[in-house]
């Protein structure tokens, strides 16, 4: 999760009230950011996905401010209006078809202030702009380009400037192959014939987004008042989002908001358009989730404490925030300016009946069955190698593999049996017996499921000491089976990881339920045990 | 004591030892006599000595003993004797003094390095060795010799006994191939305490009945006879018990507590769609936590229920549920991929499928396995349990959702509970669940809670529905009841662990 570093001071003057440091902290959290640590001057605090708004020194003031009672209400932002103009050639509508701009001036840029902004810019891109590929955000001193800025795709190979970083020129396909930057996020451009970029009226390119900025024309400085900012992607609401985000934090900083006029081809629109959403205001729908009894008056007072204005019936919703999908929404908003500390703990009196899981319930019973006759269980994982599952069993069964696992337990069991010698294996300087047990689940492929993949719960035990023999683990059969009052048959059979003649398949009202043998010693010394070994392992479902 | 009650619950081997006491009180004459085992004395000795009738006393020395060559030089007398009675005031030469002798080459070389320090002959070397005997070799001759005196002993002698000219015969000796060997002696004495004596002087050769056999209850025989009685206090050996492993004991009491609290058990399975695990519960298809590193996928496609549809409209737009959406394409084939349940909040999503509005108020829960794609190390399991719960009600709101979880920590012993804000994708308010450390006083985060958005609840259901939900890590709850530290030992399967880890008491 993405974390935001403040400085207290500069955060203490955007709030405009200092808290002491044990209410700073509550406070922190109770507005739905984790704090991480504050140390000396420095703050971290862990901003969710859901409100990228906070992602800035200035958007988490604005948040905090408003949520102590300081500056509450509506932020006003005024966007004047300009002549600047950028136009949008059907060029990129394969590439990366949209972009929403806009203008700031007015900003005395330092070296604080340069580092806040690429703060800003770069958690943005991580975060709502999912690594530049929904929105890549680009930045330029505005008078270093000349208007109209055109926004364009061409043949990689045919253009070419000096990006960030470097002192030579470049084509766009140079820059991906030998520029950092390029390596890193090629693959956004990966297969596109065309690669998209901005180029000014005296042919001067800025970008080529959403890789990387001209050195020449796409630096901000020391020296810079005014910037040109631009978000590039895939659609034109969630750009306007971004810029929004970006706009409102600047001009907390200072700033002048200046339009844009972006020329779709006969289609114009002007951003930032920074006029509140309005979404009709439910309080009992409200009420009634949070059982609260809020007045009209009330509710109004806590969401101006979360940056809200309201009119009318309707809540306006400012520009910046990306969160607020539906009623709940606001419900929720709500429930933090109440104060989550705040809600009382009520048991309703709605009569319901319990109910254990049948399998789970019988499962339960077979524990105690097999307790009873001075058994182990043990709990083991689902994944597993196919060294144990197949070549240590002396099988060759079709197995379920994992794609992407990152550890070496890559494939569903399809038995719990081998997960049992495993154990076996590993207790061999414990004391004998080891008479040991697991329900559990195992996996096969079926394509009549709607994963294509059937699972069971099986049962399985393993004994395990110097004297024992087939007829032992039959004892244990019998003795379940009987508590559960089943007849059954045992019906030898072939199994490669068993003594010929002594294994046999455990039949249930005329079907196979399972499997009952000794292992073969080359089972047995495959995995590096030297004591004899007698088993079962049948399908639990089917006993029920 | 009383001497009576002592007297009965003698053992048998307690019985044969204890008088042979009255005269013996060296471990080995004791064996001797009471013609038993060494083992059986031992035990005896044990047992009477925890009872207080004798006192035994170790003692560890050195002792000299025989070796073979001592053993058989003691019988045929020592080599230089012969060597001397062989020798003349002439000088011989050495092949007619062996001849005569009767001593081994070997022997007769040890011999005349031997004498000669002794200054017992003379030694004239020509040709041939040739030898003589001096007035020292005739005394040597007639008196026996310090060596011999000492070999005559009887053995095993105390090492730290020898002294003045035995200390010179046991050096000399020593020096000889296997004449005499060293070795620690433990000598086990015992007397007799008060009791004891006054125990000796009753009868000790009663019949008492050991074990009570089938025959004697058969014959009556047991009657009229006196039962040996048993010290009950010792030590007996280990016996195991059967066991259940003791995370299934967690298990089974957390679900208990739910179904007290009128809850119905959630099954499913581990392998799940994309659709079920995340699409049905609204996460966004391009929401980090889907990619690739979280989650264990699996090759191949799912079917899809024919509610994906709805499902798809609210992601894109909000469908019929007053949402705006996510406002973005649904993708098919992320929706199809197969994968392992990276909650059990899936298995809310299935159930809620599945009711009608005649099942509300319905309230369900689970304790079930989820999977992380993670390596394993102390602190990290690729699978672990979670504890899923729901509440559908058309009057459930955010102070029941406390007041369920309350009520669930208070039977796990915590008797605080708190809600954070938080964000997850399909409960809004969504909040994080701290419970008030009662040890460590301090607030630990356990999992979180929520109210199913809309988005999730409308197209499943068919309408709209408040729903609370929660889904609480157990690892850190069991590990600590257990000391655990490092969490790979929840799963490690040492049978001795299992065997010896305390039961779930709470």
């Amino acid at each position: 999760m993405p974390t935001v570093t403040l400085n207290k001071t500069v955060f203490e003057e955007l709030v405009g009230k200092k808290l002491p440091l044990d209410e700073l902290k509550d406070r922190i959290s109770m507005l739905g950011t984790d704090l991480e640590r504050i140390e000396g001057d420095e703050i971290e605090v862990e901003i969710f996905p859901n409100r990228p708004d906070m992602l800035s020194e200035q958007g988490f003031a604005r948040a905090f401010s408003s949520f102590i009672g300081v500056k509450k209400g509506l932020r006003e932002y005024v966007v004047k209006e300009s002549d600047y103009n950028v136009i949008i050639e059907n060029s990129v509508s394969n590439v990366r078809p949209y972009t929403a701009c806009a203008i700031i001036k007015g900003i005395q840029f330092d070296d604080e202030k340069i580092k806040e902004i690429i703060q800003i810019q770069e958690k943005m891109h991580v975060t709502f702009g999912r690594n530049r590929k929904k929105a890549a955000i680009g930045l330029y001193p505005l008078n270093k380009i000349t208007f109209p800025v055109t926004y364009k795709a061409e043949d990689p190979t045919k253009f070419k400037f000096i990006p960030l970083e470097s002192n030579n020129e470049m084509t766009g396909l140079q820059i991906l192959s030998q520029h950092k930057t390029g390596q890193e996020f090629g693959h956004l451009l990966e297969g596109k014939e065309k690669y998209p970029y901005f180029i000014d009226a005296n042919k001067q390119i800025l970008s080529m987004p959403p890789i990387i900025n001209s050195d020449t024309v796409g630096k901000i400085t020391r020296d810079t008042k005014d910037v040109f900012i631009e978000c590039s992607g895939f659609q034109y609401d969630v750009l306007h989002k971004c810029l929004s985000i970006i706009v409102t934090a600047l001009a907390d900083m200072g700033g002048e908001i200046y339009s844009v006029t972006l020329s779709y081809g006969k289609e114009t629109k002007t951003s930032p358009d920074l006029t509140p959403q309005k979404m009709t205001f439910d309080l009992k729908y409200i009420n009634k989730r949070l059982g609260l009894d809020l007045q009209e008056k009330d509710a109004i007072e806590l969401l101006s404490k979360m940056g809200f204005g309201y009119d009318n019936g309707n809540v306006l919703i400012p520009m910046y925030r990306n969160d607020i999908l539906h009623q709940v929404d606001l419900a929720e908003d709500i429930a933090i300016a109440y104060g989550y500390e705040n809600f009382k703990e009520e048991i309703p009196n709605v009569a319901t009946i319990g109910e254990e899981l049948p399998i789970k319930k019988f499962a339960r019973k077979v524990r105690e069955i097999l307790t009873g006759l001075k058994m182990v269980e043990v709990k083991n994982y689902h994944l597993m190698t196919v060294d144990d599952l197949n070549t240590k069993m002396n099988l060759e069964n079709p197995l379920i593999p994992l794609q992407n696992a990152l550890g070496e337990h890559n494939h569903l069991r399809n038995a719990i049996l081998p997960s049992l010698i495993k154990n076996i294996r590993e207790n061999q300087h414990n004391e004998f017996p080891q008479n040991i047990f697991e329900i559990g689940r195992v996996f096969t492929k079926d394509p009549n499921t709607e994963t294509t993949i059937s699972e069971k719960d099986h049962l399985a035990m393993v004994l395990c000491h110097e004297k024992t023999d087939f007829t032992e683990s039959k004892q244990v059969l019998d003795a379940l089976l009987t508590s559960l009052g089943m007849k059954y048959s045992i019906q030898e059979t072939q199994h490669t990881s068993y003594i010929p003649g002594r294994v046999g398949n455990i039949i249930v009202n005329e079907k196979s339920i399972g499997i009952i043998g000794e292992l073969s010693p080359d089972v047995i010394t495959r995995w590096g045990i030297q004591v004899p070994i007698v088993v079962f392992e049948l399908d639990l479902e089917k006993l029920i | 004591m009383d001497l009576q009650k002592l007297s009965l619950k003698l053992h048998p081997l307690e019985r044969k030892v204890l008088p042979v006491l009255k005269k013996e009180t060296e471990f080995n004459a004791i064996t001797k006599k009471s013609g038993l085992q060494e083992i059986e004395v031992m035990r005896a000795l044990q047992w009477l000595e925890n009872k207080e009738i004798i006192g035994i006393h170790t003692e560890k020395k050195k002792i000299v003993l025989l070796d073979k060559n001592g053993m058989k030089y003691r019988k045929e007398g020592l080599p230089e004797k012969a060597f001397l009675t062989a020798l003349s005031d002439e000088f011989k030469g050495l092949n007619v003094i062996t001849k005569k002798s009767k001593l081994s080459r070997e022997e007769v070389n040890a011999c005349i390095g031997l004498l000669k320090r002794k200054v017992a002959i003379d030694v004239k070397k020509e040709d041939i060795l040739n030898v003589k005997i001096t007035e020292q070799g005739k005394k040597l001759r007639t008196e026996p010799s310090f060596e011999e005196q000492f070999l005559a002993k009887e053995f095993p002698i105390d090492l730290l006994s020898i002294q003045d000219l035995d200390k010179l015969a046991f050096d000399e000796l020593k020096k000889r191939k296997d004449f005499l060997k060293i070795e620690e002696q433990k000598t086990v004495t015992v007397t007799l305490t008060e009791i004891g004596q006054k125990l000796l002087t009753t009868n000790l050769t009663r019949d008492v009945i050991n074990r009570l056999t089938p025959a004697m209850l058969k014959t009556g025989s047991w009657r009229n006879k006196e039962f040996r009685a048993y010290d009950i206090e010792i030590n007996v050996p280990t016996t195991h018990q059967g066991k259940k492993h003791f995370v299934t004991e967690a298990v089974e009491y957390i679900t208990q507590i739910w179904l007290d609290m009128g809850f119905k058990e959630m099954s499913g399975q581990y392998v799940q769609s994309a659709f079920w695990d995340l699409d049905a519960l609204f996460v966004p298809q391009d929401h980090p936590a889907r990619e690739m590193q979280d989650t264990f996928y699996v090759e191949g496609e799912a079917s899809l229920p024919p509610v994906w549809k709805k499902v798809k409209a609210v992601h894109e737009n909000g469908g019929d549920t007053g949402s705006t959406g996510w406002k973005y394409t649904f993708s098919e084939d992320e929706t199809k991929k197969i994968l392992l349940r990276t909650h059990t909040t899936v298995l809310s999503a299935q159930t809620i499928a599945n009711l009608t509005k005649d099942d509300l108020p319905a309230k369900f829960f689970s304790v079930g396995k989820v999977f992380r794609n993670e390596a394993l190390d102390w602190k990290h399991l690729f699978e672990f349990y979670q504890v899923e719960g729901i509440v559908i009600d058309p009057n459930a709101n955010l102070k029941h959702l406390k007041g369920y979880l309350t009520q669930f920590y208070k039977k796990m012993g915590f008797d605080k509970v708190r809600m954070r804000p938080a964000h997850f994708p399909y409960t809004e308010p969504s909040l994080e669940v701290d419970v008030f450390h009662p040890v460590k006083k301090e607030w630990v985060e356990l999992g979180g809670a929520g109210i199913f958005r809309p988005e999730v609840v409308k197209p499943l259901l068919g309408f709209d529905c408040p729903v609370l939900a929660w889904g609480q890590g157990m690892g850190r709850i069991i590990s600590e009841y257990w000391n655990i530290t490092d969490i790979r030992d929840l799963y490690r399967n040492d049978l001795k662990q299992i065997r010896e880890m305390k039961s779930w008491l709470k």
